[in-house]
């Protein structure tokens, strides 16, 4: 990134977080949480103590830093080196990214950048200028991506309710502020929980290390009755749910599961949990070590910000979540393919001069699709 | 401390206070070495070690929950303690691990048993508040089950590589695991087996005692049985083989297969100036980041921590795992193609 590309950002981050010290709060129990931060092309500054929103807004306005970060695990030291902290427990945290979701649509919304020549083109196997295949990918604002994406988050929820007693109020759902979403749990029975044991409850989760004889298949001596009632909870039941169909149906399908043997049975164990397992990233919540994206601060993937989502079926992030101005500002873009921020379409653009609104030419930046002209 | 009978303490012999229980019985441990009639304890306990040391568990006097005889009650306990004094006197830690397993899982069986006494609620309860007081498992009866929090039942699951013992393959319901009265004591067997042992190394090491020193010697040569030797063929496991493939075709290895790759080679005595080339080729290559992050991990920079290889179980989490019928069950990469001789 060229230098007065970051001078821009740093400018359109500054007033952002001056305009917006409301939406970037500290979260409970702040003196017992790490704070980190980073600087544009700069490495991370971590191990940071914070007592209260003054001394947050003094470092933002300070550093003016890329992306701000803070710990879901409290500490007795925050501020010493990870060994001396004296870790206490973790709020449970929860991160759905669509590029993790295996949808159709991403090609048709993702650009590559080769690192060999800096040619930007829709081809995302190798460079179409010079056959390198040392690509970045970048992945343009997808109505799809997102709509599955919430499903995803309800589907997390309802697990975490009825299976795992967390209470609805103690669940908070944040647009991440690329493409996807954090999801947090507070004070569950799993806050002092280890690496290893929250590891175990991402595979719970996503549906993941299922045998066959957890929903009545069994290699030997086959029983009809081993297998899920519609109306059970937990997996059994959601299972029930996904393979039958229908109540009227089940005792045909079981009949069909059974003829069909055990192998196969693990095919269709493996397909389930494709379909209905929560598909999350399992090193993110098995991290209890990890800095995560401040709520209220910006995400330098894309120059959005990270909000909490109070109405996730009508949230919108590509309207709600840009905070930054309107004033118009002359970028080269270069973005082979068209996107809509804010309601208003822009592109698509070929290494052109275009004179866009703030918002969408710190996005195009941020992705490596324009730099100032 | 549980208030015991007579017959928890024959049962559940470790939860007693060893010394005190002699006093409170009126012996000493040179009674045992020099009285004829108390000497056949020792043989007792000798073989109590023995059928441990062979896997197998100890045949007890008592009768399911009686006992058979009022003298068998306190010749129970005195094995175990007697045991528990010839294996400190041994000094062989190998025949203390083996001990210390098949105790636990003797105390297993009557746990087990006091769970699902159906007539004797005050039998119930001495196991509810054992598995409580000893490991903190909150267990709650529930119709025909023991349900125990979520959150109680992983600390002790992880340890357990069986899959049927993953959350996914457990009937779960509203923050609670639930589990038969079998399954609930045997979800702590390797706590039980673990305080167990704690509680024989801590122990203090007596001086000999006359008369003991026969099976003192019968057991330092019954441990040398037990030593094994183990060779590996050196060949790389199929995780790291993938990975390393992965990274040879330039394409994106994400950072958890990278820290396995390097933290098994490291393991596998290979230095940071040897590691370092193999990430050449991945897309987002920095040396210096490179180096920074090898030496981090090998502990040579930053708080000196040293990383080790993941578990094959963290590994199948994070998709990594590419097992073969070559891994013949191994729990952590390095121990792929060890073969014991």
């Amino acid at each position: 990134m060229q230098e007065s590309d970051i001078q821009f950002l740093e400018n359109s981050f500054k007033k952002y977080y001056f305009d917006h010290f409301d939406l970037i709060k500290v979260p409970e129990r702040t003196s017992e949480r790490e704070f980190g931060y980073q600087k544009f092309n700069s490495g991370m500054t971590r191990h940071i103590a914070i007592k209260d929103d003054k001394e947050l807004h003094l470092m933002l306005i300070q550093n003016i830093p890329s992306d701000v970060y803070c710990s879901n695990a409290y500490y007795t030291f925050p501020n010493l080196p990870m060994n001396e902290k004296d870790w206490k427990e973790a709020d449970l945290i929860f991160d759905i990214d669509a590029k993790d979701l295996n949808l159709p649509c991403r090609e048709s919304h993702s650009v590559s950048i080769c690192n060999e020549c800096n040619e930007v083109s829709k081809n995302l196997s190798q460079c179409s200028k010079c056959n390198s295949t040392k690509l970045e990918k970048k992945s343009l604002p997808c109505k799809n991506c997102i709509d599955a994406s919430k499903i995803e988050v309800s589907k997390l929820s309802q697990v975490l309710i009825d299976d795992l007693a967390a209470t609805k109020e103690n669940i908070q759902v944040y647009f991440s502020g690329n493409e996807g979403f954090h999801v947090y749990v507070y004070n569950s029975q799993f806050q002092e929980i280890g690496s290893r044991e929250r590891s175990e409850l991402t595979d719970y989760i996503s549906l993941r290390g299922a045998i066959p004889e957890t929903f009545g298949m069994r290699k030997l001596k086959q029983n009809r009755a081993d297998f899920p009632g519609f109306d059970e909870k937990g997996w059994r039941g959601r299972f029930s749910k996904h393979v039958f169909g229908s109540k009227s149906k089940r005792s045909k399908i079981i009949t069909e599961l059974l003829a069909n043997g055990y192998s196969s049975f693990q095919k269709t164990l493996d397909d389930v949990s494709e379909n209905i397992g929560v598909k999350i990233d399992p090193n993110v919540t098995m991290d209890i070590h990890r800095i995560f994206r401040l709520p209220g601060s910006i995400n330098s993937k894309s120059g959005l910000t990270k909000i909490q989502c109070s109405d996730l079926s009508k949230f919108d992030p590509y309207v709600e979540a840009s905070y930054l101005s309107d004033d118009t500002v002359e970028v080269i873009a270069n973005s082979p393919i068209q996107f809509s921020l804010k309601n208003k379409k822009f592109g698509p653009y070929i290494n052109e001069k275009a004179t866009v609104p703030t918002f969408a030419a710190v996005y195009m930046i941020c992705k490596k699709l324009a730099r100032m002209a | 401390m549980l208030a015991l009978g007579q017959d928890e303490i024959a049962k559940y012999p470790f939860l007693a206070d060893a010394g005190q229980y002699l006093k409170d019985q009126g012996f000493s441990l040179e009674q045992f070495g020099s009285d004829p009639d108390l000497k056949q304890l020792i043989d007792k306990a000798y073989e109590r070690i023995r059928v441990a040391a062979d896997g197998k568990i100890y045949k007890s006097d008592l009768d399911g929950d009686h006992v058979s005889k009022e003298a068998a009650l306190p010749r129970e306990v005195f094995s175990f303690l007697l045991a528990i004094v010839l294996l400190k006197l041994s000094g062989m830690h190998t025949l203390i691990k083996r001990f210390a397993l098949a105790e636990a899982r003797r105390a297993e069986k009557f746990l087990e048993k006091d769970l699902a006494n159906i007539s004797d609620e005050s039998k119930n309860q001495i196991a509810i508040r054992v598995i409580d007081d000893l490991f903190s498992v909150q267990v709650e009866k529930l119709d025909d089950y023991f349900v125990i929090p979520v959150s109680n039942y992983l600390k002790h699951s992880i340890n357990f590589h069986e899959r049927e013992w993953k959350l996914i393959n457990r009937h779960v319901e509203n923050g609670k695991v639930y589990l038969s009265p079998h399954e609930t004591v045997r979800l702590i067997r390797k706590e039980l087996g673990t305080y167990i042992n704690s509680k024989i190394v801590n122990a203090r090491t007596p001086t000999m005692i006359p008369g003991f020193e026969d099976s003192v010697n019968k057991l330092v040569s019954l441990s040398k049985k037990f030593v094994t030797y183990t060779v590996t063929t050196g060949e790389y496991p199929p995780c790291v083989k993938h990975a390393i493939e992965i990274l040879e075709k330039g394409e994106n290895l994400p950072h958890s297969g990278r820290f396995m790759l390097a933290t098994f080679l490291l393991s596998k005595g290979q230095t940071v100036q040897q590691i370092a080339p193999l990430f050449k080729n991945a897309p987002d290559y920095n040396e210096r980041v490179t180096l920074y992050q090898l030496n981090h991990l090998a502990g040579t920079s930053g708080a000196g921590t040293q990383y080790s290889c993941p578990s094959c179980e963290k590994l199948k989490t994070q998709n990594l795992c590419f097992a073969t019928s070559e891994c013949d069950n191994i729990i952590n990469p390095l121990q792929f193609g060890r073969k014991k001789k």
